[in-house]
């Protein structure tokens, strides 16, 4: 675990630069993430966001067919969003943890 | 007399029936269990049958054998659930319950994926999900003249999973034995970001690949399969080949959980992640594959399940407050090839750690790291579960819950 200065907040992260703590995030936090994915946020995405952050606190997993059933976006559209790694990027992006598997 | 139904013979249901049967009096509580197939799969078997380490005797037996007797036992196919009422409509019956146990497990649905079940199906594309699917992988496997082996999961949540890993070392290992391992090209492709996710077994275990020579292809979320060219895509139009297609399709449970309203996007039923209670009604609990907890879909957290889940559903009836007792403990054998085993032991929150199994410091099994121990363990469980897991028995020294008893959390790279 590090700690990390993101948009002037000191926040904790993973090595891979994940926040640990999904409650220290905010909108410009996301941005400057974003930022360095080369992504620039709109309104859309964070729609999407919302949704992943929303889904977390309910303790649901998330999976890329979710977020294309979340009536929010399709999964072409979710890429679009997202290129590369639509649930990787937006999970940064979002503050929550990265989808994993048990091992 | 009231009634307890548990839908569902596999392992989590054939173990809630020997669990409860002798918590229950006989006199006040009729146990019935539904399952529409007469055989029971000892599933971890799937795994070993494409390499003609296992044969179909091994894995596969009458499912009633395992039923006590002053349980009734139906092979029907479960129509709905009626939660409302109570009851369970099945082919030509309707049975009424007071306590509903689910346990109808998940299974593979590659109708999800455009183009898996098209003219390469069963020929170059195979699951080894199932009995069937197993079956005719091994036979492709034993003439199987070479080529680039592609090893696919579509999309998580999946039964096992480890199991595909465990199925590229496997391979590895059997065309080396074959002598035939150079004409072979093994990619694994994940919807990941890497085989190993979690940072401890991502540092521990990372070299197992690349000592295999295993290409692994993250981040890939398939579209469709092209039985043109022989490719799975991804979404971004990315395009990988194949010669003969492992592939693990996206997972879901029993349709009947659709057809009966309870189930999430993936007809999985929302659970309380440690009374095993249903979210939706209190008297209907969810145990195994079916539940969506966040838990690995494993024979082993059906086991730890079972425990805690027979103790609530006595607490229920009694009218006293549930445990708020499981805590996502899963404990699986991963075979690495090579007569080699790992060993991993996780909950929800703590990820697998090094250390001794089960006896701290004396083990005599080693966690998160590769040897022949675990690889017979991994065998020798086959027998265990046909004999005591199914049956309720209690594997001595192991513990519903994690234990943190000589756990080293501090994860160094192997050193090889």
């Amino acid at each position: 675990m590090a700690v990390k200065t993101i948009a002037g907040v000191e926040v904790k992260v993973t090595e891979d630069g994940y926040l640990e703590d999904m409650t220290q995030w905010n909108k410009e936090i996301a941005k400057e993430i974003a930022k360095e994915l080369s992504i620039e946020l709109t309104d859309k995405h964070f729609e999407v966001i919302n949704y992943l952050r929303d889904r977390t606190i309910a303790k649901e997993a998330l999976t890329i067919r979710s977020v294309g059933k979340s009536g929010i976006v399709d999964i072409k559209q979710l890429y679009e969003l997202f290129p590369k790694g639509p649930l990787k990027f937006s999970s940064k992006i979002a503050g929550i943890p990265k989808p994993t598997s048990c091992i | 007399m009231k009634n307890l139904v548990i839908l569902g013979a596999g392992t989590a249901g054939t173990m809630m029936a020997n669990h409860l049967r002798p918590k229950l009096y006989l006199n006040k509580w009729n146990i019935t269990i539904v399952d529409q197939y007469k055989a029971h799969y000892y599933q971890p078997g799937f795994l070993f049958l494409p390499f003609d380490i296992y044969n179909e005797n091994q894995v596969k037996k009458v499912g009633k054998k395992f039923i006590p007797k002053d349980v009734k036992y139906i092979q029907k196919k479960i129509e709905k659930i009626i939660p409302e009422e109570n009851k369970v409509e099945l082919e030509g019956e309707t049975l009424k319950y007071d306590v509903l146990i689910i346990a109808t497990g998940c299974k593979i649905a590659p109708e999800e994926t455009n183009g898996l079940i098209g003219p390469l199906w069963k020929k170059d594309i195979f699951d080894f999900y199932t009995y069937e699917g197993s079956l005719a992988l091994r036979d492709k496997l034993r003439d199987w003249q070479g080529g680039k082996l592609v090893v696919h999961i579509t999309e998580m949540p999946i039964k096992c999973p480890v199991a595909p890993l465990e199925f590229s070392f496997l391979a590895d290992s059997y065309f080396r034995d074959k002598g035939m391992r150079d004409k072979v090209d093994i990619t694994y492709v994940t919807p990941l970001t890497g085989a190993f996710t979690k940072p401890t077994c991502t540092t521990a275990l990372n070299y197992l690949l690349q000592e295999k020579g295993i290409k692994i292809e993250t981040d890939f979320a398939v579209e469709h399969v092209d039985n043109d060219t022989k490719e799975i895509v991804d979404y971004e139009g990315r395009r990988i080949p194949f010669d003969l297609l492992v592939t693990i399709p996206t997972n879901m449970g029993d349709e009947v959980i659709a057809k009966s309203g309870l189930g999430d996007d993936l007809n999985f039923v929302p659970t309380d992640h440690n009374t095993l209670q249903s979210k939706a009604h209190e008297n209907i609990f969810v145990i195994g594959d079916a539940t969506n907890v966040p838990a690995s879909k494993a024979g082993s957290v059906a086991h730890f399940e079972a425990e805690t889940l027979a103790d609530n559903i006595v607490l229920y009836i009694d009218g006293f407050p549930l445990k708020n007792e499981f805590d996502g403990h899963a404990n699986c054998f991963i075979e690495t090839g090579n007569n080699k085993a790992l060993l991993i032991d996780f909950n929800y929150v703590t990820e697998p750690v090094h250390g001794k199994f089960p006896f701290a410091k004396l083990g005599p099994l080693s966690l998160l790291k590769e040897s022949v121990l675990n690889h017979w363990g991994k065998l020798a469980f086959r027998w265990i579960y046909w004999n005591m897991l199914l049956k309720g028995i209690a594997i001595p020294f192991v513990s519903r819950n994690m234990s943190f008893k000589g756990k080293v959390f501090d994860i160094k790279p192997e050193k090889k």
